[in-house]
């Protein structure tokens, strides 16, 4: 089991890199379990949340509330969002509570490399996703 | 009931937050003591199945030299019967007969322990199906668990904070309006650039004597010079 909080601080140290393609900033949150808040730089709006659990690294971005999607279209736009997940790299949407997600799991053995990727990756789908999405929005 | 089964009544039954629906304090526990039992299951199995293979090997051993012994005396017995002495080929004959019981019994135990080892193997295969299968269960339910405590987290410190005023829709736009803000400022950059670099080229051409340069002073300069002469 990696040790969550050291790779964040890797993490976070990588983010200040200029010579890296994406900077980013990376912020504990206080709770039960650890919880680091990532603020992709020029989109402070949709950050990402990196959480661990057994064996498993998680990325989280919250993408919107049940109560943004017209209740007539989220039929729809589940099953859309069904059809696209295995397609969509290495993300996939999900439901947590009332929150649609999309999220990435790696595995707790994953590299720094990976995890870097995995964050660019996330919060490009993130993004892309909330764009095509929006129509179904209200 | 499985973690996933689990998950899909609690939607039927229409739970807003399926986490709490299926994962209580004790599942963990729960979870970790039946893979523990299992565990200790799996390695006593494993020692008998090592036990019961020793004893078999022993019994194949035993029915290979009884056999071999069995062959000797029925040599012995027709030596005997060559010499003529009846009452020393019945001896050896009582000698085979006891020979060819004990195989039997060997025999028996040998099919027996086999077949113990078998239902062993079977049970090791079944107990470690079983004990990946709550491993993978038990992974879901710490991971809900700590979704869920994440998710409270991140609601109690971020989407009741001001930027979670922003629906999706208006992060996005601020976000592509950033984006859009950086494009310009590139293109804004390239032309800037362009006009850097044509004034290079101005100066290149003036020092190459292709362009007129602009400042005439010093002809003007050097044409007062020459009418003050005259």
């Amino acid at each position: 089991m990696t040790d969550l909080n050291s790779l964040a601080e890797e993490l976070a140290e990588k983010g200040r890199d200029l010579q890296q393609g994406t900077n980013f900033e990376v912020t504990p949150i206080p709770g039960d379990v650890a919880v680091f808040q990532i603020l992709v730089e020029d989109q402070e709006e949709l950050p990402l949340f990196l959480s661990g659990s057994d064996g498993q690294i998680l990325c989280i971005a919250y993408l919107f509330r049940k109560h943004e999607v017209a209740p007539d279209s989220r039929d729809e736009m589940n099953e859309v969002m069904l059809a696209a997940n295995v397609s969509m790299p290495l993300s996939s949407f999900a439901l947590i509570d009332d929150q649609y997600v999309v999220f990435g799991a790696l595995s707790a053995k994953a590299s720094i490399e990976d995890v870097l990727h995995e964050i660019e990756v996330l919060s490009s789908n993130a993004i892309e996703a909330i764009d095509v999405l929006a129509d179904y929005l209200l | 009931m499985s973690i996933l089964r689990k998950i899909v009544t609690a939607i039927r039954g229409g739970a807003r937050e399926v986490g709490e629906a299926i994962v209580d304090q004790n599942s963990v526990r729960i979870f970790e003591q039946e893979i523990k039992d299992a565990q200790n299951q799996l390695d006593k199995a494993k020692m008998d199945l090592t036990e019961v293979m020793a004893k078999e090997m022993q019994a194949s051993r035993k029915i290979e030299g009884l056999q071999e012994d069995i062959v000797k005396h029925e040599g012995y017995a027709s030596q005997a019967l060559d010499k003529q002495d009846e009452a020393l080929a019945l001896e050896v004959a009582q000698k085979i007969a006891d020979l060819q019981g004990e195989l039997e019994i060997q025999k028996k135990a040998q099919q027996s322990f086999s077949a113990h080892a078998e239902r062993l193997k079977a049970m090791i295969k079944k107990t470690t199906k079983a004990v990946t299968d709550l491993e993978r269960e038990l992974v879901m339910v710490k991971t809900t668990e700590s979704v869920q405590k994440a998710t409270t987290a991140i609601t109690n410190n971020y989407a009741s904070g001001s930027s979670r005023l922003l629906t999706a829709k208006e992060s996005l736009d601020r976000i592509k309006e950033r984006q859009t803000h950086l494009e310009d400022r590139l293109a804004a950059g390239e032309v800037l650039e362009g006009e850097f670099s044509g004034q290079d080229l101005d100066q290149k051409l003036k020092d190459a004597g292709i362009v007129e340069d602009d400042n005439k002073a010093k002809d003007i300069l050097e044409k007062l010079k020459a009418e003050k002469a005259n």
